[in-house]
C-alpha cells in the first residue's frame, strides 16, 4: 500500500526534527551574548557599563549629595591584598569624583589579576559612569610588588532621588592561567 | 518476558523474534525496546533508591555516623540524576515505545534502527556515569542542578565523564523523542484523526516536542562547562567576562520544561486508567488536550522562578511569579476532570486504579506545595530547605513514579497474557503508599522550619522528623522488591488474561489478543475499533 511513503514522510519528518535540534543547540549559545545584552540595557544584576565617555557635560546637581561605599573582596584562590584606599565618600551627582584601591601580590610568583564590579542597589547601577577604572584591564603584579589604582567616575544627577547611598563592590579574580593560555575573554 | 512473547508465534507468517542474547541487542522491534527500556529504567531506579537510602541511613540520626560529607554530597548529586534520566525518563519511553504504535494502529516504531540505537546508548551513558564514583576524587558532588562553579571550579577530575554521560543520555532522549513525533505524526491508521487519539500519546507527543526544545540545550550548557574546564574560556567565569548566573538561566530553561517532560506522560496514563475503572469515558476529552498544551507552552516561560534569590530586579520577580501561578490553571482543569471521570462511575479499585487515585490525590498536594514556592516573597523563606524536597518529590514519586507503576500494572497482563497477583499488587500499593507520606510529609515541616537541604548533619530540633522520615524511605524502598517479585511472577505464569484484560479498557490495544503479539497491525486496524481509540 503506501508503506513506502509514509516512511518516506517520516524520514523528511525526522530531518526537519533534527534542525530543530541544531537550532536549539545554537539557542543555547545565543543565550550568553543575549544575557549580556539584557544586563547592559538594564542593568540587571548590578552590572556597569564600560568606559563612559560623555558627549556633553553632566548637569551638576547641587541639591543632594551621595554617599557611595567601596567594597574590594578576592575570589576564592586569589592571594592578594586587595583595598579601598578610603572606605566611603561623600559625593554630588554630576561631579568627577577620584579615588585609588590599593593591591599587594604577596605570593612567591606572578600573578595577573582581573576586577569584577557590582553595583547595589542594582538599579543605580546604570546612573554610575565610570571614566577611568582599573576593572577595565588587567593587572599583572610581580611577587611583592604593589600598585595604586585609580577609579574615576561620575554619579549622573538624573539618578532617582531615593537612592542616597550605593555601594561599589570589586571581585579580585586570578587570571594568570587564562592569560598564559592566551584565551581570556578580554 | 520473553520466554512468554516467543511460544505465542510458531502458527503464524511473521517472523517471531530471534533467540538469544542477540535478539535484544539487535532488535529493532517496538515492544522488545519497550522492554528493554522498562527493565533498564527499573535497575536505575533500584540503583538510585540505594542511593536515597545511603542519604535517608545517615539523616536517621543529627551528627555523621555513616558516610563523610564529601560522599554524602556525591549520593545526593547521583541519586537525583539518576532518579531523572536514568529512571523516571527511560521507563516513559519504554512505555511509548510498548504502548504508542499499538494505541495509533501502527506496526512499529517509524524508524526502527534509530530506536534500539537510542536505547543501546543508556547502558554506556550510565555506566560512565556511576563509574565516576570510583574514580579517584569521587563522582560527581555539586547536586544534579550542577551550578557554576560548584561544577566549573570546585567539581572533582571526574566531572569531565559527567559532561560526557550527560550529552550521551540527551543524544538518546533527542532520537527517541524524533521516533514518537514522526511515529504519531505519519504512521497513524488510515481515519484516526489527532483528536481520536488516546491521551497517552496525546501527552507523549507534546512530551516529544519538549525534548528535542531543550535537551540540546541541557547540551549545550554541559559544552560550555567543558570548555570552561577544559578549553580556558569563562562562560561562567566572572573573573573572564562570563557570569555565574547565566548558567542558572541557561540551566533552568531546560531544567523546568523538564520538569513536564516528567510528569505529561503520567497525565496520559492516568487519563486511560481512570476511565476504565470508573466505567465512563474520560471527562472533557478536548479541555485535557489544550491543558496540557498550554502546560508544555509556559513551561518555557517561568523558569526563573527556581532562582528567585539571585537578585533579580523586582519586575522579574513579579513576572515570574505570576506566569507561575498561571500554570495551576490548565493543571486544576486535568485534576477536575479526572474526579468528574470518576464522579458517579461504576468503580472498582483494582491496583492500576488504586495508583491512579493516589497519584490524583499526592500530585495535587505536590501541586500546591509548587504553588506556595511560588510566591516571591515566601520563597526567599523556603529556598533550598526541605521543602522545596518535600514538593518536588510529591510530583515526582506518587506523581510520575506511582504512575509508571500503575500503567506497568495496568498493560502487563497485555504485555505477558498473564494477570499479574491481585493480592500481592494492593498490598505493594499500600506499602508504598504509607511508605511515600511517611517519607515525604515530614519533610514539609523540617523545611518550614528552616532545615536546608543537601546537609548530611543537622540541628537537633529536625532530629525527630527526619526519623521518620528515614523509617519512611527504608519501608518505601524495600516494598519496592515486592513490586519486583510481582511481575517476574507475572511474566512467568499466572490467570490468562482475555484480550480486553479490564471490562472497561477501550482502545485499540485491547483489540489484539494477550500476549499482544510480536508483529502487530501489519494491516491497519477498522475504522470500527479507531472509534473506540479514546475511553
Amino acid at each position: 500500500m503506501n508503506e513506502s511513503k509514509q516512511l518516506d514522510s517520516a524520514k523528511r519528518g525526522a530531518a526537519k526534527l533534527v534542525l530543530v535540534v541544531v537550532g536549539m543547540f545554537g539557542f543555547g549559545f545565543a543565550l550568553v551574548p543575549l544575557y549580556d545584552i539584557i544586563c547592559d540595557v538594564t542593568g540587571l544584576n548590578g552590572k556597569t557599563s564600560g568606559k563612559y565617555v560623555s558627549e556633553q557635560s553632566l548637569k551638576i546637581d547641587e541639591e543632594r549629595t551621595v554617599t557611595i561605599q567601596f567594597l574590594a573582596n578576592n575570589n576564592a584562590g586569589m592571594p592578594w591584598e586587595f583595598r579601598p584606599v578610603s572606605r566611603s565618600l561623600e559625593v554630588t551627582p554630576g561631579e568627577l569624583n577620584a579615588t585609588e584601591f590599593f593591591v599587594r601580590n604577596p605570593a612567591k610568583s606572578s600573578i595577573t589579576g582581573q576586577a569584577v564590579p557590582s553595583v547595589t542597589p542594582f538599579r543605580a547601577a546604570k546612573y554610575l559612569h565610570k571614566t577611568e577604572c582599573f576593572c577595565f584591564e588587567q593587572q599583572q603584579l610581580a611577587s611583592g610588588e604593589t600598585l595604586q589604582m585609580p577609579l574615576r567616575f561620575i554619579i549622573d544627577s538624573e539618578m532617582p532621588k531615593d537612592i542616597t547611598k550605593l555601594t561599589l563592590s570589586y571581585t579580585l579574580y586570578d587570571i594568570t592561567e587564562q592569560v598564559s593560555g592566551d584565551l581570556a575573554a578580554d | 518476558m520473553s520466554a512468554v512473547i516467543e511460544e505465542h508465534h510458531h502458527d503464524d507468517h511473521h517472523h517471531g523474534p530471534a533467540k538469544g542474547i542477540m535478539r535484544w541487542v539487535f532488535t529493532t522491534n517496538h515492544k522488545d525496546i519497550g522492554t528493554l527500556y522498562l527493565w533498564f529504567s527499573f535497575a536505575m531506579f533500584l540503583l538510585g533508591g540505594s542511593f536515597a537510602l545511603v542519604i535517608r541511613a545517615e539523616l536517621f540520626q543529627p551528627g555523621l555516623q555513616i558516610v563523610e560529607p564529601e560522599f554524602f554530597n556525591q549520593m545526593t548529586t547521583m541519586h537525583g540524576l539518576i532518579m531523572v534520566f536514568g529512571a523516571v525518563m527511560p521507563a516513559f519511553v519504554g512505555l511509548a515505545n510498548w504502548l504508542v504504535p499499538m494505541m495509533i494502529g501502527a506496526p512499529d516504531m517509524a524508524l526502527p534502527r534509530m530506536n534500539n540505537y537510542s536505547f543501546w546508548i543508556l547502558p554506556f551513558a550510565f555506566t560512565m556515569l556511576a563509574s565516576t564514583l570510583l574514580m579517584e576524587g569521587g563522582g560527581p558532588n555539586f547536586g544534579w542542578t550542577f551550578y557554576a562553579p560548584l561544577s566549573t571550579e570546585q567539581g572533582p577530575p571526574s566531572t569531565t565523564f559527567f559532561i560526557f554521560a550527560v550529552h550521551l543520555m540527551g543524544i538518546s532522549s533527542i532520537m527517541g523523542s524524533i521516533n514518537v513525533i514522526v511515529t504519531i505524526l505519519n504512521l497513524r491508521a488510515p481515519g484516526l484523526t489527532l483528536m481520536q487519539m488516546p491521551l497517552f500519546v496525546w501527552t507523549w507527543l507534546i512530551t516529544a516536542f519538549l525534548l528535542i526544545a531543550v535537551m540540546p540545550v541541557l547540551a549545550g550548557v554541559v559544552t560550555m562547562m567543558l570548555m570552561d574546564i577544559h578549553f580556558g574560556t569563562a562562560f561562567f567565569n566572572a573573573g573572564g567576562g562570563g557570569d555565574p548566573v547565566l548558567f542558572q538561566h541557561v540551566f533552568w530553561f531546560f531544567g523546568h520544561p523538564e520538569v513536564y517532560i516528567m510528569i505529561l506522560p503520567a497525565f496520559g496514563v492516568v487519563s486511560a486508567i481512570i476511565p476504565t475503572f470508573a466505567r465512563k469515558r474520560l471527562f472533557g476529552y478536548a479541555s485535557m488536550v489544550y491543558a496540557t498544551s498550554s502546560i508544555a507552552f509556559l513551561s518555557f516561560i517561568v523558569w526563573a522562578h527556581h532562582m528567585f534569590t539571585v537578585g533579580m530586579p523586582l519586575a522579574g520577580e513579579l513576572y515570574f511569579m505570576y506566569a507561575t501561578m498561571l500554570i495551576a490553571i490548565p493543571t486544576g482543569v486535568k485534576v477536575f476532570n479526572w474526579v468528574a471521570t470518576m464522579w458517579q462511575g461504576a468503580m472498582t479499585f483494582e491496583t492500576p486504579m488504586l495508583f491512579a487515585i493516589a497519584f490524583v490525590i499526592l500530585f495535587t498536594i505536590g501541586g500546591l506545595s509548587g504553588l506556595m514556592l511560588a510566591i516571591g516573597p515566601a520563597d526567599f523563606q523556603y529556598h533550598d530547605t526541605y521543602f522545596v524536597v518535600a514538593h518536588f518529590h510529591y510530583v515526582l514519586v506518587p506523581g510520575s513514579v506511582f504512575s509508571i507503576m500503575a500503567a506497568v500494572y495496568y498493560w502487563l497482563p497485555k504485555w505477558t497474557g498473564n494477570m499479574y497477583d491481585e493480592a500481592l499488587g494492593k498490598l505493594h500499593f499500600w506499602l508504598s503508599f504509607v511508605g511515600i507520606n511517611v517519607l515525604f510529609f515530614p519533610q514539609h515541616f523540617v523545611g518550614l522550619a528552616g532545615m536546608p537541604r543537601r546537609v548530611p548533619d543537622y540541628n537537633l530540633q529536625f532530629a525527630d522528623y527526619n526519623m521518620v522520615s528515614s523509617v519512611g524511605a527504608f519501608l518505601f524502598g524495600f516494598s519496592q522488591l515486592l513490586f519486583l517479585f510481582i511481575v517476574i511472577k507475572c511474566v512467568r505464569g499466572g490467570v490468562k488474561a482475555t484480550d480486553q484484560v479490564w471490562e472497561g479498557a477501550h482502545g485499540l490495544e485491547w483489540t489484539i489478543p494477550s500476549p499482544a503479539p510480536y508483529h502487530t497491525f501489519t494491516t491497519p486496524p477498522d475504522l470500527k475499533d479507531i472509534s473506540e481509540a479514546h475511553g
